[in-house]
């Protein structure tokens, strides 16, 4: 690293803003173990920077933008005008059930629906659990290793407002799906949130949870939003992030998950938004038997770029873990999947499958995809597979040969292409939503549209 | 705009002071620098159908996606008017709306995308350039019962992605259900017979023949003459090497059919 590169002069701001959080922190009476999170973040961070285009794992995301940024995050809430008739005009809105509301980081109760879901589930915000049920949170928080998202961990330790908690009690099953919307004001650039969200269904639990994540002005935000999800043996989990910022934002995401044996996990990632997205995925499969589906769908426009990075970790024998990940990139934009599988001495019969899929709608617009696979176990079935691809010539033709405009048959198989993944999703009123939505995308991109009137190379 | 049709019997006399439904005059066209038709003259009157003979190669399928505004081919001479307009001055989605039906040869499997839904889409879009509403779900799935049962096809294929999972006979059968479901001016079938065993070559040319009126047409391209054996054609000609080298009557087929494509030949010399 060059010397006049180094991480404390580079990495001032995020360093210096660090004294008001200390100061919220001690007015919000916040136990000392999370202030020495805090702070052990902070000096993670200041010790390593962000990750540059040399890091093996970036090297097709220069986070330069990101560091170009003011940095301000917003350790106490502000007054912000946002409305329940905001919420009501974005996507996923007509759901029924519980409703978090985090604008800016914060909590906001009034434009959130809480109702007792009774049978001791727990959902709450992070920076209530901090004052009521402290012992069980510290020890949640602690038990996280790091990944390959480790400078944005070090950031959310040190700068986390709040988030979404959920226990679920063993053998219990929640009806309805939990949603949390992360709502960003948008109204200066560099304005930083990092939610923290701390999942556990117990064992033999069931759940579903929605991460919403939307922009209400266009400003150019951070969110470097974290999630950590314990499925326990036996549960049926199902995590879906929605990320749909505005499109200037930048989006840094991390889910790491570990599932206990005979759990069920769907995790699926939805990146429509931002202009800067990563979502950095890390599920261990922590028992045996167990089968976990990884999904994702990526659509970019214009100059934006989605990155999703992945790594399975097969630790136990007899699991399945699939990943299907489809792109659809248009303009200028670029996508990278980078999607690792580890399959560990011991871990026999696993079965493990990762596809990515991508259809490029325009010349200029581009993909980096590495599926890879790392097994040191002898009994195994793995496969991957990444393609790049424009949309079938003749399906076009076929549909315009019965009359569809050319737009309309682009669209229907654009459409079908992103349905694979959407499909997936299990929860029906989720999945009728962001398919719905995702028609309309691509009925209202001028982008997909004019793409679609030039003929492609 | 041209109103066809209005009275069901028609004497040849009549035919002949009618406006062709497809006019197509010394057409040549290939793919990059290579000639494939090499002059073609067909006129199509209101209530004909037409064969089109001729071994591989000659140019059958050529001609069958030129109709339809396959992209690709480049003409380099001659016209061809449909309905008194310049077919190729239109997209293929036009020409689709103006009642002109491609009944492909080897259709695509779209998956993802719900025949039904498809299908629907496309009746509308004819019916729009037809002037007529839109039909509703109900009417649409009325017609569409009516019609799948003429092509004895399962009410199941309805429900699945265009074309995925079915057999090569489904295949070629979805491809006239959805003509019949059209109802177009000017069907032209790429090949249907082929691939299918006797009983669903029965079916689909059943269906074809369901569908003749006095102001529409078709044109039948088939490599062998069987399938005309069920839909009778008014002339057949022979396509060799981009020419039509002869025309005639229905007993054209059954001659072929004995004595081959050999003992034809060209009635003009080729250019070199």
């Amino acid at each position: 690293m060059d010397a006049n590169d180094s991480p404390p002069a580079r990495l001032g701001r995020f360093v210096e803003a660090f004294g008001s959080v200390t100061e919220a922190a001690a007015s919000a009476r916040e136990p000392h173990w999370m202030l020495a999170i805090r702070k052990a973040g902070l000096a993670r961070f200041a010790d390593q920077g962000l990750p540059t285009l040399r890091h093996e794992d970036w090297r097709f995301t220069n986070l330069a933008p990101i560091e170009a940024l003011p940095f301000r995050p917003l350790p106490r809430p502000e007054p912000r005008a946002v409305t329940v008739a905001d919420l009501d005009r974005l996507p996923l809105a007509g759901m029924s059930g519980l409703r978090l509301v985090f604008v800016d980081g914060h909590f906001e109760p009034e434009l959130s629906r809480i109702e007792a879901l009774g049978e001791q589930i727990q959902v709450c915000s992070l920076s209530q659990t901090l004052r009521t049920d402290g012992a069980w949170l510290e020890q949640q928080l602690a038990s996280w290793h790091e990944g390959q998202d480790r400078a944005f961990r070090a950031l959310n330790d040190a700068y986390c407002t709040d988030g979404m908690v959920l226990r679920v009690p063993a053998g219990v099953a929640v009806a309805e799906p939990i949603h949390a919307v992360f709502l960003s004001s948008g109204s200066e650039a560099g304005l930083a949130s990092h939610p923290r969200n701390v999942l556990v269904a117990e064992a033999n639990s069931q759940v579903t949870v929605v991460e919403q994540y939307a922009s209400l002005g266009g400003a150019a935000t951070f969110t470097n939003t974290l999630t950590q999800l314990v499925a326990g043996e036996g549960a049926q989990v199902e995590h879906v992030r929605f990320q749909d910022e505005g499109p200037e934002a930048f989006h840094m995401g991390a889910l790491r998950a570990v599932a206990a044996g005979s759990a069920q996990l769907a995790a699926h990632s939805f990146a429509l938004g931002a202009r800067l997205s990563r979502q950095n995925i890390g599920l261990t499969l922590a028992g045996p038997g167990l089968e976990a589906i990884l999904n994702g769908l990526y659509v970019t426009t214009e100059k934006r770029l989605a990155d999703h990075h992945m790594v399975v970790d097969h630790a136990q024998p007899h699991c399945a873990s699939h990943e299907y990940f489809n792109g659809i990139l248009s303009g200028q934009s670029r996508g990278v999947f980078h999607g690792r599988i580890l399959v560990r001495p011991g871990a026999q019969k696993t079965d493990a499958k990762q596809t990515n899929k991508n259809l490029l709608l325009s010349s200029s617009a581009s993909v980096n995809t590495k599926p890879q696979l790392e097994i040191y176990a002898d009994d195994v079935k793995c496969t991957h597979g990444a393609t790049i691809g424009q949309l079938n010539p003749e399906s076009v033709f076929y549909l315009r040969a019965r009359g569809l405009p050319i737009e309309t048959a682009r669209r229907m198989l654009i459409h079908a292409f992103a349905g694979e993944i959407i499909d997936r999703v299990r929860c029906g009123p989720i999945r009728q939503a962001l398919d719905r939505l995702v028609w309309d995308r691509l009925e209202r991109d001028a982008q997909v549209r004019l793409d679609a009137s030039r003929p492609h190379d | 705009m041209r109103r066809a049709g209005e009275a069901l019997a028609i004497t040849m006399e009549d035919r002949l002071k009618m406006e062709p439904i497809l006019d197509i005059r010394n057409l040549e066209a290939g793919v990059d620098d290579r000639a494939i038709l090499k002059g073609i003259n067909l006129t199509i009157l209101p209530g004909e159908v037409h064969a089109i003979m001729g071994p591989n190669g000659s140019g059958k399928s050529t001609l069958a996606s030129l109709l339809a505004g396959r992209e690709g081919y480049q003409v380099t001479q001659g016209s061809v008017t449909y309905l008194g307009q310049d077919l190729l001055a239109l997209n293929p989605e036009e020409r689709a709306r103006a009642g002109v039906f491609l009944a492909f040869q080897y259709p695509v499997e779209i998956p993802g995308v719900n025949s039904t839904y498809f299908l629907k889409a496309a009746l509308n879009e004819v019916r729009k350039h037809r002037g007529l509403p839109e039909v509703d779900a109900i009417e649409f799935l009325s017609l569409v019962k009516d019609r799948i049962r003429l092509l004895e096809l399962n009410e199941d294929l309805l429900k699945r992605a265009v074309n995925v999972g079915f057999s090569g006979g489904e295949k070629k059968r979805n491809e006239i259900f959805q003509m019949a479901v059209l109802e177009p001016t000017l069907a032209v079938l790429d090949e249907t017979d082929s691939g299918l065993d006797i009983d669903a070559l029965r079916v689909v040319a059943n269906g074809v023949n369901r569908l003749r009126r006095p102001d529409r047409s078709a044109l039948v391209i088939t490599h062998y003459q069987r399938l005309l054996n069920h839909i009778v054609p008014d002339r057949v000609h022979v396509l060799m090497n981009g020419r039509i080298v002869r025309s005639g009557g229905k007993e054209l087929a059954l001659e072929l059919e004995e004595r081959g494509y050999d003992w034809i030949m060209p009635t003009e010399p080729v250019a070199a």
